[in-house]
């Protein structure tokens, strides 16, 4: 009887850690409404948010776009090569990240540059290769500022011109992590080096969906 | 009498161990604030930089010989190529502004013993001198 008890009790325990390990990530950001048709029946429904297409240069020259982080996962953050506040302590935290996974075809950077005067293709090629980092896992890219404001919103991250700002741009330090069907699935603080630890360890959660 | 002299041999040896325990960290900690509020984005709370952006300041050939017109980088500002350890840098650093020279003085006798750093104490007076020399900057 009471071996029977403690086998059922381990029983109830080992699937409680089973749950445990299967944790999921959260899909982030508005879930817009849409009409669809159910036998026949027009009904209202949500969907999840997903990253808009968008079309950008990087630090080759080439164009980078939807097509290009399709199936993949991919970090999103804004920053700028002439910043002196926040960003060197992001980009030192994100190239533990870079360090980890250059050569995986799974994984990419996309880091968007809102200072789009002067981070020219050629400036962020000066610090692409400053920084030492490679176009095929890290893409440093430019856009006209509409672009980037418009996807700046998309990736629920801040980043805009602002005067006040030192350096003349406002910008979050936050990155955004993005699944293979560009649903956002998190935020993390980039200037946190324990925030960049669990952002690291989702992502191997998201690498095994 | 004998014993006043005993109470003050026992006093100054007191504050001799207590003079030899203030270490590092405790004589240069208005420059650890300083340089956390700074210096320190850019590079970095280890000292170590940030690859061939920013300079390293832990172990750095240049800094070592750098002396008091440290204190003409930190109020003037840096620009054009510079060679650390072997590696150019060619970056721009702005000017940190509102600073005393007491402070300037702080920080850079902060990091010249932070991480490691054996570099030479620099006086205040050596700051003041070295910042008439350097101003106006181009």
């Amino acid at each position: 009887m009471k071996t029977g008890l403690a086998i059922a009790l381990m029983l109830i325990l080992l699937v409680g850690c089973d749950q445990q390990n299967k944790r999921t990530l959260p899909k982030l950001g508005n879930r817009p409404l849409v009409e669809r048709v159910v036998d026949g029946k027009t009904i209202v429904d949500t969907v999840d948010h997903q990253v808009a297409d968008f079309a950008f240069r990087n630090q080759d020259s080439t164009l980078i776009t939807e097509k290009t982080v399709a199936g993949k996962i991919y970090l999103a953050d804004f920053f700028f090569t002439s910043c002196f506040t926040i960003c060197p302590k992001v980009k030192k935290n994100m190239k533990r990240i870079y360090d980890k996974y250059q050569g995986s075809p799974d994984l990419l950077i996309l880091s968007h540059s809102i200072d789009y005067r002067y981070d020219t293709v050629g400036r962020l090629a000066w610090y692409a290769d400053k920084f030492n980092i490679k176009s095929d896992n890290w893409h440093l890219l430019t856009g006209s500022y509409d672009e980037l404001l418009r996807m700046s919103y998309q990736y629920l991250l801040t980043a805009k011109e602002d005067d006040e700002a030192p350096g003349g741009f406002d910008h979050s330090g936050s990155i955004a992590l993005i699944d293979r069907q560009r649903h956002i699935r998190g935020m993390y603080d980039g200037t946190d080096t324990a925030s960049v630890n669990q952002l690291m360890l989702d992502i191997e959660l998201l690498l095994q969906e | 009498m004998k014993k006043s002299i005993v109470f003050l041999v026992l006093i100054s040896s007191f504050f001799g161990v207590a003079l030899s325990c203030n270490d590092g960290t405790k004589t240069y900690r208005e420059g650890a604030i300083l340089y956390e509020t700074h210096c320190e984005s850019c590079h970095m709370a280890d000292g170590t930089g940030l690859e061939a952006l920013y300079p390293p300041l832990a172990q750095s050939d240049m800094l070592r010989v750098m002396g008091a017109t440290t204190a003409c980088a930190i109020v003037n500002g840096m620009e054009g190529k510079i060679i650390v350890n072997g590696v150019e840098y060619d970056n721009k650093m702005l000017p940190i502004k509102g600073l005393s020279t007491v402070e300037v003085t702080n920080i850079i006798n902060y990091i010249n013993h932070a991480w490691g750093n054996e570099n030479q104490f620099v006086p205040l007076q050596a700051v003041q001198k070295a910042l008439e020399d350097c101003s106006p900057q181009k």
